[in-house]
C-alpha cells in the first residue's frame, strides 16, 4: 500500500482530534496535563478489561471454537463499562477539568490504540482484500476511528454534565450509546450499515453536548456569520 | 573495539544518578554574585535565577506584594497551579523529543535492534538453556553494573569533597568528545546505510566535525539555551540508544528495576552519595558541579520600575550561557528543578512587576533510561506500537507526579523511581495481557 493510503488515513482519523488539541488545548499547559491524565485513564481501563478477559480465556481453558467469539463479545461489553467507569472515576477525581479535555484524551487513546498498528502496516507491502475481504478496509477503520474520537468528546462533555447536575440518566444514555456503537461493530463486514448508524448517533451526541456547553441557535448563527463578538475579543486579547 | 569504546563512555556514564531537585537549596548560597552581566563563570549563570530571587525578596516592596490582603487566595493557588503546570510541560517536552528521536531510530535503522555483542559490563551471556539460568545471569550482570555505578558515584563525590575539579572537568571534556564526535559518526553511518545515501568522507568530516565542535561549546561554554537543550536531549538519545543495542535483553529490564532503586536510596538516604554531593554544594555554596543537567531556565529579569538607580528597565537577555561544563554524565546529576513559584501578577501601585521564570532541572540519566524503557519496547514488541505508546504515556505521568511531589516537598527528589516503575508495569501487562485482547479485536474489527 502506498504512501498516500497511509497519509491520507492518518489524517482522515487523527485530523479533527489534531485540530481540536492544537486550538484548545495546546496552549494550556494545565489542560495537556489533564488531556495526558485523560489518555492514562483510558489505559488503566483497557488493562483492567484485559486483565478480566485474559483470566476468563484461561478459565475457559482457550478452547477454539464459538465460545471465543462469545468470550470477545463479553470482553468488548465489559470494556465499555469499564471505560465509562473510569470516565467517572476521572470526573470525581479531577473534578476543575474541563470535560472537553478529557473526552479529547479518552478519545485520542482509544483511536491511537485502535488504528495505529493498521496504520503502520500500511507503510507495507501488501494488497488489501485479496482473499475477498473489502478492499476499502483501511479507509472504513480510518472513518470509524474518526467517529470513535469525536464520539468519545462529546461523551464526556455531556457525561460530566450529567454528573454535575446529578441526572443519573444521563450518564446511563451515554453509557447505552457506547453499548450501542461498540456492539454495532460485530456486524463488522458491513460496513455501510455500520458506520452510517455511527455517525448519525455522532451527530445526534454533537448537538447534544453544543447545547449542554451553553451554546444556543443564536450563538451558532452569529459565531457562523462572524459576528460574534466575544468571539473576536477573545481571540484578540489572546494574541 | 567498540565494546571497549562502548566500556571507555561506561565510565562516564556511571557517574552520578539523577534526581531532581527543588530551588529552595540553593537559597542558602550567597547572593553576591552580581547582576549578569559578566558572563564570566560558570558559578554565576547557573544560580542567576535565584539570585534574581534574592535580590526580589529583599525588595519590600514586592513584599507588601504578596502581602496585601484581599487578593483572593483562590487566585494564587490558580497561578501556582498554572505556572507548575508551565514547568510540567517544559520537562514533557524534551523527554517526549528524547524518546521519539529514539523510538524513530529504533524502528528505522536496524543496527541498533542487532546483537552485536555486550559491554563489558555486563559479562554473562543470556543465551542459556534454561529459564532460571537466564534469570541468574541477568541479576549477576545487573548487579556488577550497579556496583560499577555505585562506585563511580563514590569515586565522584570523593574528587568533589577534595575539590579534584580538574580532574572532574577533564573527565567530563573526555566523555561529551566521546559521545559528540565518535557516537554521532557511528550512528550518521547507520542512518546513512539505511537510506542508502551516499556521502563522500570530506563532507563527511565537515558535518561531523561542525556539529560536534558546535556541540562542546554549547554545552561547556555559552550558546543560545535552545541549542544547548538540543544537543543534551542528542546526546540523551544517542547514549540511551548504545544502552539498547548492548544490553541484553532480560538484564536491561533488571538494571531499570535496580537502578530506580538505586536512585531512590541514593538521593533520599541521609548517607547516599548524592545526597552528600548536593549537601557538600551546599555548603560551598556552588553550583553543584559540572554535570549533565538539563535546565529549562528561563532566566528573565525585568527591571523593576522603580526610582532604583541599579535597576535596569530594560529585558535582559534570556541567555543561560552556562549548562556549562560537562557534557555528559548520563547518570547525571542531581537535577535541580527550581521549586516554582507564583508570579504576583500587576499590583496596582506598581508600574512593572518583576518576574521571574525558573525553571526545573532534570539529569540527563533520567533522559537517557526514559528512553531507553520506551525504546526497548519499540524494539522488543512485535512491530508493536501499543507497547511504546502505554510506556510513553505511564512515564509522562510518572514526571508528572514526581514534579507534583517536588512542589510539595522542596526538595532535590529522585526522577526514576515513579516514571520506571509504571513503564515497567506498563510494559509488561501491555505486552502480555492487552496485546493479545487488542490483536483479536483487531482481527475481528471490532471497536470499543
Amino acid at each position: 500500500m502506498t504512501a498516500a493510503v497511509f497519509f491520507g488515513c492518518a489524517f482522515i482519523a487523527f485530523g479533527p482530534a489534531l485540530a481540536l488539541y492544537v486550538f484548545t488545548i495546546a496552549t494550556d499547559p494545565l489542560r495537556v496535563i489533564f488531556l495526558i491524565a485523560g489518555a492514562f485513564f483510558w489505559l488503566v481501563s483497557l488493562l483492567l478489561s484485559s486483565v478480566f478477559w485474559y483470566l476468563v480465556r484461561v478459565i475457559t481453558d482457550n478452547k477454539d471454537g464459538p465460545i471465543q467469539k462469545y468470550l470477545l463479545i463479553f470482553g468488548v461489553l465489559l470494556s465499555v463499562c469499564i471505560q465509562e467507569l473510569f470516565r467517572l472515576a476521572y470526573y470525581r477525581l479531577l473534578n476543575f477539568s474541563s470535560s472537553l479535555v478529557s473526552g479529547l484524551g479518552f478519545g485520542i487513546m482509544s483511536g491511537v490504540f485502535s488504528f495505529v498498528n493498521t496504520l503502520s502496516n500500511s507503510l507495507g507491502p501488501g494488497t488489501v482484500g485479496i482473499h475477498g475481504d473489502s478492499p476499502q478496509f483501511f479507509l472504513n477503520s480510518a472513518f470509524m476511528t474518526l467517529v470513535i474520537i469525536l464520539l468519545h468528546v462529546f461523551w464526556g462533555i455531556v457525561f460530566f454534565d450529567g454528573c454535575e447536575k446529578k441526572k443519573w440518566y444521563i450518564l446511563l444514555t451515554v453509557l447505552l450509546t457506547h453499548l450501542l456503537v461498540s456492539t454495532q461493530t460485530f456486524l463488522s463486514p458491513h460496513y455501510g450499515v455500520n458506520l452510517v448508524s455511527a455517525y448519525i448517533i455522532m451527530v445526534l451526541m454533537g448537538i447534544w453536548a453544543f447545547f449542554v456547553a451553553g451554546g444556543s441557535c443564536r450563538s451558532l448563527k452569529l459565531c457562523l456569520l462572524c459576528q460574534d463578538k466575544d468571539f473576536l475579543l477573545y481571540n484578540q486579547r489572546s494574541r | 573495539m567498540l565494546t571497549f569504546m562502548a566500556s571507555d563512555s561506561e565510565e562516564e556514564v556511571c557517574d552520578e544518578r539523577t534526581s531532581l531537585r527543588s530551588a529552595e537549596s540553593p537559597t542558602s548560597r550567597s547572593c553576591q554574585e552580581g547582576r549578569p552581566g559578566p558572563e564570566d563563570g560558570e558559578n554565576t549563570a547557573q544560580w542567576r535565577s535565584q539570585d534574581s530571587e534574592e535580590d526580589c525578596e529583599e525588595d519590600p516592596d514586592r513584599y507588601a506584594c504578596s502581602g496585601v490582603p484581599g487578593r483572593p487566595s483562590g487566585l494564587e493557588e490558580e497561578l501556582t497551579l498554572k505556572y507548575g503546570a508551565k514547568h510540567v510541560i517544559m520537562l514533557f517536552v524534551p523527554v517526549t523529543l528524547c524518546m521519539i528521536v529514539v523510538v524513530a531510530t529504533i524502528k528505522s535503522v536496524r543496527f541498533y535492534t542487532e546483537k552485536n555483542g555486550q559491554l563489558i559490563y555486563t559479562p554473562f551471556t543470556e543465551d542459556t538453556p534454561s529459564v532460571g539460568q537466564r534469570l541468574l545471569n541477568s541479576v549477576l550482570n545487573t548487579l556488577i553494573m550497579i556496583s560499577v555505578i555505585v562506585v563511580m558515584t563514590i569515586f565522584l563525590v570523593v574528587l568533589y569533597k577534595y575539590r579534584c575539579y580538574k580532574f572532574i572537568h577533564g573527565w567530563l571534556i573526555m566523555s561529551s568528545l566521546m559521545l559528540l564526535f565518535l557516537f554521532t559518526y557511528i550512528y550518521l553511518g547507520e542512518v546513512l546505510k539505511t537510506y542508502n545515501v551516499a556521502m563522500d568522507y570530506p563532507t563527511l568530516f565537515l558535518a561531523v566535525w561542525n556539529f560536534g565542535a558546535v556541540g562542546m561549546v554549547c554545552i561547556h561554554w555559552k550558546g543560545p539555551l535552545v541549542l544547548q537543550q538540543a544537543y543534551l536531549i542528542v546526546i540523551s538519545a544517542l547514549m540511551a540508544l548504545v544502552f539498547i543495542k548492548y544490553l541484553p535483553e532480560w538484564s536491561a529490564w533488571v538494571i531499570l528495576g535496580a537502578i530506580s532503586v538505586y536512585d531512590l536510596v541514593a538521593v533520599l538516604c541521609p548517607k547516599g552519595p548524592l545526597r552528600m554531593l548536593v549537601e557538600t554544594a551546599q555548603e560551598r555554596n556552588e553550583p553543584i558541579f559540572p554535570a549533565l543537567i538539563y535546565s529549562s531556565a528561563m532566566v528573565w529579569t525585568v527591571g523593576m520600575a522603580k526610582p532604583d538607580p541599579s535597576s535596569q528597565g530594560a529585558l535582559q537577555l534570556p541567555y543561560d550561557p552556562e549548562m556549562e561544563e560537562d557534557s555528559y554524565d548520563s547518570f547525571g546529576e542531581p537535577s535541580y528543578p527550581e521549586a516554582f513559584e507564583a508570579p504576583l501578577p500587576g499590583y496596582p501601585g506598581e508600574e512593572l512587576e518583576e518576574e521571574e521564570e525558573r525553571g526545573v532541572k532534570l539529569g540527563l540519566g533520567d533522559f537517557i533510561f526514559y528512553s531507553v524503557l520506551v525504546g526497548k519496547a519499540a524494539a522488543t514488541g512485535n512491530g508493536d506500537w501499543n507497547t511504546t505508546l502505554a510506556c510513553f504515556i505511564a512515564i509522562l505521568i510518572g514526571l508528572c507526579l514526581t514534579l507534583l511531589l517536588l512542589a510539595v516537598f522542596k526538595k532535590a527528589l529522585p526522577a526514576l523511581p515513579i516514571s520506571i516503575t509504571f513503564g515497567l508495569i506498563f510494559y509488561f501487562s501491555t505486552d502480555n495481557l492487552v496485546r493479545p485482547f487488542m490483536d483479536t479485536l483487531a482481527s475481528h474489527q471490532l471497536y470499543i
